[in-house]
């Protein structure tokens, strides 16, 4: 099992070689940031820039979404007729890729896509709360990470600090690509993914109703969780558009930001593919994944086990029509409606 | 005059500083402290540096309702909807966002006068508090600012098992006045180790990540040669405009007026608003800054370059890091400063 440098220096590799003379144009990735734990999603115009290339477990961005704007840029320029951008994709990435070809917003031809074994994604909150002050450096393996900080060195269990995604992963495989480098990591996959939204579901209707108020009171409208989302693809989300009647910024009333995200999760319903992102990058700790795999559960329920991203072809279940479909009624037998 | 407390007793000192006025103080929310008003049951957390919010919100609050507008026939009537201002104490506040305050004042403050902005300002007591250690992601120092003895009405220590205070304003002598009978007078060896304990805070600050930046090349002269760089194009690229920065940011303050149909009327309000947004500024033909490499670039240059151009060479940026912190893709100001700035940062 190749250590995670070793997958870094192999990408970086084969980054070079694409871009020499693969036919690739730029290659998306990640670079070095200000602290040891923040790579910043990157674009790899030449070998040489590739000296900052850095994969490991704070790699967390993904990349898929930036190809829409990478692809439309380049033909604004109206130059690199044809050229390929390259992208490493984790398995995550790998589903919001096919999503993103699926609908339109990327063309296939125009993607390299090359997957990655991904150790599973560290949480540098889960770090600090652990007692570690101004990391500096750190090494990991695939079960462990130790952290070198003013604090003194620790060593943690890398379970014990992976991001609340990582720790329901989907697995190793990749939705698509066109190559791998490193398959087969062994992901932290197997955790119960539905166990808060059953937890929920246990609860009251109020009870629910005001465990969202609380949560969602937190929100500072900021929006982060709409455009790190790989299916909030929009060329103009409703929520920008002035002439739209909905407009975010005023939040005239408290249940604003609320009416937000359930409009989010009702349009990303059956194409959500539960990769976290929105989750990960609220910086109000909202537990947005919850709303998600709240309809996740109920679409496997009432259609089978479907996972968006899957594939780039088939029909979903919300967008298709079968005359076994679940009926309306279905929510009265639930015990909900009024 | 330095006054103590025993950090067992701040419960007392809270109920007594909440009895005529609302009081804000970092308090544990979703596992991370953000200001929220103190209740008995309030989980203070006074050991986190910087609350996820900063105290602007008490300041320039994200929603203000200002106007109710009501047509019958041919009459439309105006009701001021905004809320009667209050008393508040802000407990806690960082050398970082009490400076954020200059800032905000010079914008808000100066002619035309924000009456709204002035009313909140009048009406609350800051109580600073300083930091006896610094975050990772703390740059204060860059802009002069000195986190071990913050400003403010009162100023507080936190140092042993001790909570020390002393009013610097005579809005911090009234609030002191009704508490001092919770709080003994310190003496010099208590002294000593709030300055023993600042000195280690200071020097703490070179260890950091970010503890050296430097600020050279900055300065509301070079408007031309910063804003024609190349590199922002570069440094926008992985932004994906979400705002979060200009939300958690204490010295941002730009806003909108929105008006919202109701139904039965117009509700107009105040609400923050971000360049980073493609509806910022819009005017009849559109954004004049259409793509995020401009509204990436108009966020530093306001803070970096414009703002000290029309303000005496004070930046709009206090080093607070949350911007740094909170930001999905991690870009933020450090970088932006470092890239096109001196060689200093080298
Ligand atoms: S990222 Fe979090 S705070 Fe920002 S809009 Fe989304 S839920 Fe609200
Ligand atoms: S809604 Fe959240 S989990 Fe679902 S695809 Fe979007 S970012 Fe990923
Ligand atoms: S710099 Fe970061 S926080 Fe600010 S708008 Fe861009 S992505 Fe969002
Ligand atoms: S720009 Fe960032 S570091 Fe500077 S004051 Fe704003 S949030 Fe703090």
């Amino acid at each position: 099992m190749p250590a995670v440098k070793e997958i870094q220096e192999k990408m970086r590799a084969r980054a070079g070689e694409l871009l020499r003379d693969g036919g690739v144009s730029m290659a998306l990735g990640w670079k070095r940031g200000e602290f040891c734990h923040d790579p910043e999603p990157a674009f790899f115009e030449s070998e040489a820039e590739l000296d900052n290339f850095v994969y490991d477990g704070f790699s967390s961005p993904l990349l898929s979404k930036y190809l829409i704007e990478t692809i439309r840029k380049d033909k604004q320029k109206g130059e690199g007729k044809g050229s390929k951008f390259l992208v490493f994709l984790k398995p995550c990435d790998s589903y919001g890729l096919n999503l993103l070809l699926k609908e339109h917003r990327v063309e296939r031809e125009r993607v390299y896509a090359v997957g990655v074994g991904c150790p599973g994604m560290l949480d540098v909150d889960k770090i600090r709360a652990a007692g570690v002050k101004n990391m500096r450096s750190f090494d990991e393996t695939e079960t462990e990470v130790t952290i070198h900080a003013s604090s003194g060195d620790k060593t943690l269990a890398r379970r014990d600090i992976l991001l609340e995604k990582c720790l329901v992963c989907k697995g190793p495989e990749f939705a698509v690509q066109d190559e791998v480098l490193a398959p087969g990591l062994p992901s932290f996959e197997g955790g119960d993914r539905f166990a808060g939204v059953t937890e929920l579901e246990s609860m009251s209707p109020e009870e629910r109703f005001s465990f969202w108020r609380n949560e969602l009171s937190r929100c500072i409208r900021c929006n982060a969780c709409r455009n790190a989302c790989p299916v909030c693809s929009c060329n103009k989300c409703v929520f920008d558009n002035p002439q739209s009647g909905v407009q975010a910024k005023s939040n005239a009333d408290s249940f604003e930001e609320n009416m937000f995200h359930i409009v989010r999760a009702f349009h990303v319903a059956g194409r959500c593919s539960d990769c976290g992102e929105c989750s990960r990058v609220c910086p109000q700790k909202i537990p947005l994944h919850l709303l998600n795999r709240k309809f996740i559960k109920d679409i496997n329920a009432f259609y089978g086990a479907f996972q968006a991203g899957a594939d780039a072809e088939a029909r979903a279940p919300l967008t298709n029509y079968e005359f076994g479909d679940v009926e309306p009624g279905a929510v009265v037998k639930r015990g909900g409606g009024a | 005059m330095l006054l103590k407390l025993s950090l067992d007793k701040t419960g007392g000192l809270f109920t007594e500083m909440a009895r005529d006025r609302t009081l804000y103080l970092p308090v544990k929310r979703g596992g991370q402290a953000d200001f929220a008003p103190w209740t008995p049951e309030a989980e203070v957390c006074l050991d986190y540096l910087n609350t996820a919010r900063s105290i602007k919100d008490f300041f320039l609050p994200q929603t203000e309702n200002i106007a109710a507008f009501k047509r019958e026939g041919k009459k439309i009537t105006i009701t001021p909807t905004h809320e009667e201002p209050s008393p508040f104490v802000v407990f806690g506040a960082r050398a970082c966002d009490v400076r954020s305050l200059d800032v905000l004042d010079r914008v808000f403050l100066s002619d035309p006068v924000d009456t709204f902005y002035k009313a909140q300002r009048e009406n609350g007591v800051i109580v600073s508090m300083a930091c006896a250690e610094p975050e990772e992601t703390c740059f204060c120092n860059a802009f002069g600012i000195d986190a071990a003895e913050p400003r403010g009405d009162v100023v507080t220590w936190i140092a042993g098992n001790f909570l020390y205070w002393e009013a610097k304003t005579p809005a911090g002598e009234a609030l002191t006045g009704k508490l001092e009978t919770l709080m003994s007078e310190a003496d010099s060896s208590d002294l000593k180790e709030i300055e023993e304990q600042g000195k280690a805070a200071r020097a703490a600050f070179k260890e950091l990540p970010l503890g050296k930046l430097s600020l050279e090349g900055w300065s509301g002269d070079d408007l031309l040669g910063k804003f024609t760089s190349p590199l922002w194009e570069k440094m926008s690229k992985s932004c994906l405009g979400c705002g979060t920065c200009t939300y958690v940011c204490p010295t941002c303050q730009c806003y909108d007026i929105q008006d919202f149909d109701t139904g039965h009327g117009i509700a107009r309000f105040r609400c923050w608003d971000s360049c980073m947004y493609s509806d910022f500024t819009l005017m009849a033909h559109g954004n004049p800054r259409k793509s995020q490499l401009e509204r990436f670039r108009q966020r530093f240059m306001h803070k970096l370059v414009y703002y000290p151009a029309n303000n005496d060479g004070m930046y709009s940026c206090v080093g607070c890091g949350r911007c740094v912190a909170k930001c999905p893709i991690s870009m933020n100001i450090a970088k932006v400063i470092k890239a096109l700035g001196g060689n200093a940062n080298a």
